[in-house]
């Protein structure tokens, strides 16, 4: 077939039309949250005493973590699903959530005695952690890669993790809610490597199912 | 390469996907020459062969154009996918390149030559469901309308553009795996 054959069949298909990518990142979101929502609250929910919980620092903290990270992984995979477009300031804005991370934990490190620090690190509730946030995270990250799918990354595994890291914000922003343990050392820990799980679940989702 | 080819290229394809063929045909003729030129100066040895790239990189155009966002320049967008189905074809050769984006501003239009080789497109077509493939190649090779197409073969204009899409989705998912 010549290439002007194929402009022929390529033109006589202009009138068929899908949705812009950025709108559909939007709802894929929307529904993402739909689905973490559900999973999270049809099993551990939050936690009974929220309310006066959120009158603290660190409980509130956990929540400005988990969403720098939502919002700036969230930005970035929308760059990298975009052939050509400049994703520089992106990866940049990655940088803030381990930033407030590390700057949580030196303070936490200063008010906090010594001997106190292995008992915040350790804290009551890593498995469940480190069980909850891959499961709620799980089903936003297969809406997530295929809506990488949909797209055109042309650097598939790195997109694939970036949505590993919007799937671990999103998962995480709900654990949140429901665990005791608020202090930054738990959170740098437990969190990390249970959003970590995920990161290498995306950029192997990324490897495997995002060709196009 | 200008601002005046870019300004030119957006204006028909945001025409093109609000609806104008004439605009898509014309935005599609354009970039096959700046393809071209861009994936010869780009294959120096043998194994890929440059129109190849140029119809996959066509394909991955048309089926990603949702992709595209109306306020960003296209030739970037259009360069990126050339440049990632350029690396893909010597990857599945077993080779590997690199190209830098700097230099797609020294391409030039190039025409299409005639050719005898096998095209590529040619065995992803061979794979397509035979009610998919009639319609496919009536509209390519055979130069039919859709509704001369549909008289043909027998059956409703919807149907051959369904049809027609679904080939056009399969070829590029073919292209991707070989």
């Amino acid at each position: 077939m010549r290439t002007e054959d194929l402009i022929k069949a390529l033109d006589a298909d202009a009138r068929n039309k899908a949705m812009p990518l950025g709108l559909a990142w939007c709802l894929a979101v929307g529904v993402a949250v739909v689905v973490a929502a559900m999973v999270f609250f049809m099993t551990i929910g939050p936690r009974p005493d929220i309310m006066p919980a959120m009158h603290t620092m660190r409980f509130m903290s956990k929540f400005v973590f988990t969403l720098a990270l939502t919002a700036s992984a969230f930005a970035l995979v929308r760059a990298l699903s975009t052939p050509g477009e400049a994703s520089r300031r992106a990866k940049l804005w990655m940088l803030a959530a381990p930033v407030l991370v590390v700057i949580a934990v030196i303070l936490e490190l200063l008010v906090v005695p010594e001997a106190e620090w292995g008992r915040r690190l350790v804290g009551s509730n890593m498995m469940i952690c480190m069980s909850f946030i891959p499961l709620i995270g799980i089903g936003p990250l297969a809406i997530f890669l295929g809506m990488l799918r949909y797209g055109a990354p042309t650097r598939p595994v790195l997109a694939g993790a970036i949505a590993g890291l919007l799937a671990g914000g999103l998962a995480a922003t709900f654990y949140a809610a429901h665990c005791f343990d608020d202090s930054p050392l738990f959170v740098a820990t437990w969190y990390t490597i249970a959003i970590t799980f995920l990161t290498a679940l995306g950029a192997l989702g990324g490897r495997l199912f995002v060709r196009w | 390469m200008t601002g005046k080819d870019e300004a030119e290229l957006s204006r028909l394809l945001r025409a093109a996907i609000a609806g104008d063929e004439r605009a898509y045909a014309d935005f599609l003729h354009r970039i096959a020459a700046l393809v071209r030129g861009f994936v010869r100066r780009k294959i120096v040895q043998g194994g890929v062969d440059p129109e190849d790239v140029v119809q996959e990189t066509l394909l991955a155009i048309h089926v990603k154009r949702h992709t595209w966002r109306e306020d960003a320049p296209v030739l970037p967008w259009v360069y990126a996918i050339a440049r990632f189905k350029l690396i893909d074809a010597f990857r599945r050769r077993g080779r590997r390149i690199e190209v830098e984006i700097d230099e797609i501003a020294e391409s030039f239009a190039e025409p299409e030559a005639e050719t005898v080789s096998e095209r590529d497109i040619n065995r992803a077509l061979d794979g397509l469901p035979p009610a998919q493939r009639s319609v496919v190649s009536s509209i390519s090779v055979d130069g039919h309308s859709i509704g001369e197409t549909a008289a043909k073969l027998g059956i409703s204009e919807t149907a051959v553009r369904v049809s027609l899409h679904r080939g056009l989705a399969a070829i590029a998912k073919r292209f991707g795996r070989q």
